[in-house]
């Protein structure tokens, strides 16, 4: 077998390859997946002079060990964490040289919740509908890593060095969603709008890729009855009759039939991914 | 027409029923192919909305959108797909005595029917097939199953639809059928689309 591979040593708890999606498709009831921090996905690839649209892995705070077969440029950001090569520090944020069956860990996130790994050539598995991208809520593109498992990687044909090392802001102490109103805030009290831009609401354990799931005071509908199902933007603020906002992430329902009492900016998503249960979420709403 | 904006990037169109729907996604498309709909990532309709996502901006289309002259829907024009059923779904006779009729009557209603795809979502491939009367319309199940085989048919509220894949699901299960409804190694990968006309038609029970 050709050495444009990797091994997975230790799979971590949810490491999936991404790359920038599968736009185009929602009319099939298909999400545009991709990376959660897609920002973060462009950098690592930049750092190793691959396409910034190349498939890289996606960790979730624990990290993972993978060994390369042949020697490989990678790059690790998104979320902070300690990278070793063969046992010895390597730096992170920058390009790194992994020799030929060495191994490479990256360690739990330490702020954050998403660490991204670049691989020079980027990785191979084979596309669905034009992604790469591991898809958790319909089951398209690669299965999350598993122990053991092997990972094929691209010809590296393009030279590191466009980026040597890329300062990183770490993700907030309190994040802070900037979310116009609509299309469906006139389903909620006023009581409901007030709160939505007044309380702190928490980040729940039980957000993932689908979406980012909410603690705190719940939303009080004005109108009862059921909404027809109608499509689903990503960073809809959708409420569900728990009256507990979620914003949904990469991997949402294309559709839906919950009001969405706000719309959050593309530009806040990769903080609302990179958040961990408990972090304080605040809302700015604006019409 | 009424046009909402979804966030600074995206627009929901609401129309009167299923029709205006199909009339608005259907002169959508063929302004998009002409090149003269702005660059948009996703035109996807539902129930009583089309929503557009990834517009540069918004507000030029909001205004001028509610000025178009939909057409009347042209005839169909393609054959519709044929989906052949085993009419054999644990909720057929819950489903026939709802209707008030015997299940071999039921399934002469369901197969009779001229079905259009108003939309998909759960799953890719998943369509939300219209086309029986409004009397035809059932509850959902009190508590969905944790697994529905894929093929399995189902009804639920005014829509038909057909399970591309083994998942939870709360409609009523009328049938079954062999055909792939999702198969990306295909091209293309979902037998059904928005605007697809499909016939069920009777194969044994």
């Amino acid at each position: 077998m050709t050495d444009r591979a990797f091994a997975v040593v230790r799979a971590g708890a949810l490491t999936t390859v991404q790359d920038q999606g599968r736009p185009g498709h929602a009319h099939l009831g298909v999400p545009r997946s991709g990376a959660l921090d897609p920002g973060a996905a462009r950098l690592v690839n930049r750092l190793v002079g691959n396409p910034e649209g190349a498939a890289v892995l996606e960790t979730t705070v624990t990290g993972c060990a993978v060994r390369p077969r042949g020697a490989v440029t990678v790059a690790v950001g998104g979320a902070p964490c300690p990278v070793t090569v063969d046992g010895r520090p390597a730096a992170w944020g920058a390009p790194v040289r992994v020799p030929a069956g060495a191994l490479l860990e990256v360690g739990a996130a330490v702020r954050g919740l998403r660490s991204y790994v670049g691989f020079g050539g980027g990785i191979a598995v084979e596309p669905v509908l034009g992604s790469r991208s591991a898809d958790l809520l319909s089951g398209l593109g690669p299965e999350p890593l598993t122990d053991g498992a092997v990972v094929p990687l691209g010809a590296a044909s393009f030279v590191p060095g466009a980026v040597g090392a890329a300062p990183w802001p770490g993700p907030p102490e309190i994040l802070v969603l900037r979310a116009r109103l609509g299309p469906r805030d006139g389903w909620f009290t006023g009581e409901a709008l007030r709160t939505l831009a007044s309380a702190t609401f928490r980040v729940s354990s039980a957000s993932n890729r689908i979406g980012l799931r909410t603690e705190g005071p719940a939303l009080e509908r004005a109108v009862a009855g059921e909404l027809p199902s109608e499509g689903m933007v990503s960073g809809a603020v959708q409420v569900p009759p728990d009256g507990r906002p979620v914003v949904f992430l990469a991997d949402h329902p294309t559709t839906g039939g919950y009001p969405v009492i706000a719309v959050v900016r593309e530009d806040d998503l990769a903080a609302a991914a990179q958040a961990r249960p408990g972090t304080p979420v605040r809302f700015l709403p604006y019409r | 027409m009424r046009t909402r904006p979804v966030g600074d990037h995206a627009l929901l169109v609401e129309l009167d029923d299923g029709a205006q729907v199909r009339a608005l996604h259907t002169e959508l498309l063929r302004r998009r192919a002409a090149g003269a709909l702005p660059a948009v990532r996703e035109i996807v309709p539902a129930a009583r909305t089309v929503l557009l996502d990834g517009l540069a901006e918004t507000r030029r289309l909001a205004a001028e959108l509610p000025g178009w002259d939909l057409a009347e829907l042209p005839e169909r024009a393609a054959d519709p797909v044929v989906v052949p059923v085993r009419y054999d779904g644990p909720d057929l006779a819950e489903v026939a005595a709802l209707w008030g009729v015997s299940p071999e009557a039921a399934v002469r209603i369901h197969s009779a029917a001229e079905f259009t795809v108003a939309f998909c979502g759960f799953a890719p491939g998943f369509g939300y097939l219209t086309g029986l009367g409004a009397r035809y319309e059932v509850p959902r199940r009190a508590t969905p199953r944790t697994a529905v085989p894929a093929g399995a048919v189902a009804l639920a509220g005014p829509y038909t639809g057909v399970y591309p894949r083994s998942s939870p699901g709360g409609w009523q299960l009328i049938g079954s059928t062999d055909a792939v409804l999702w198969d990306t190694a295909r091209e293309p990968a979902a037998l059904l689309s928005p605007g697809t006309p499909v016939r069920f038609t009777a194969a044994g029970r």
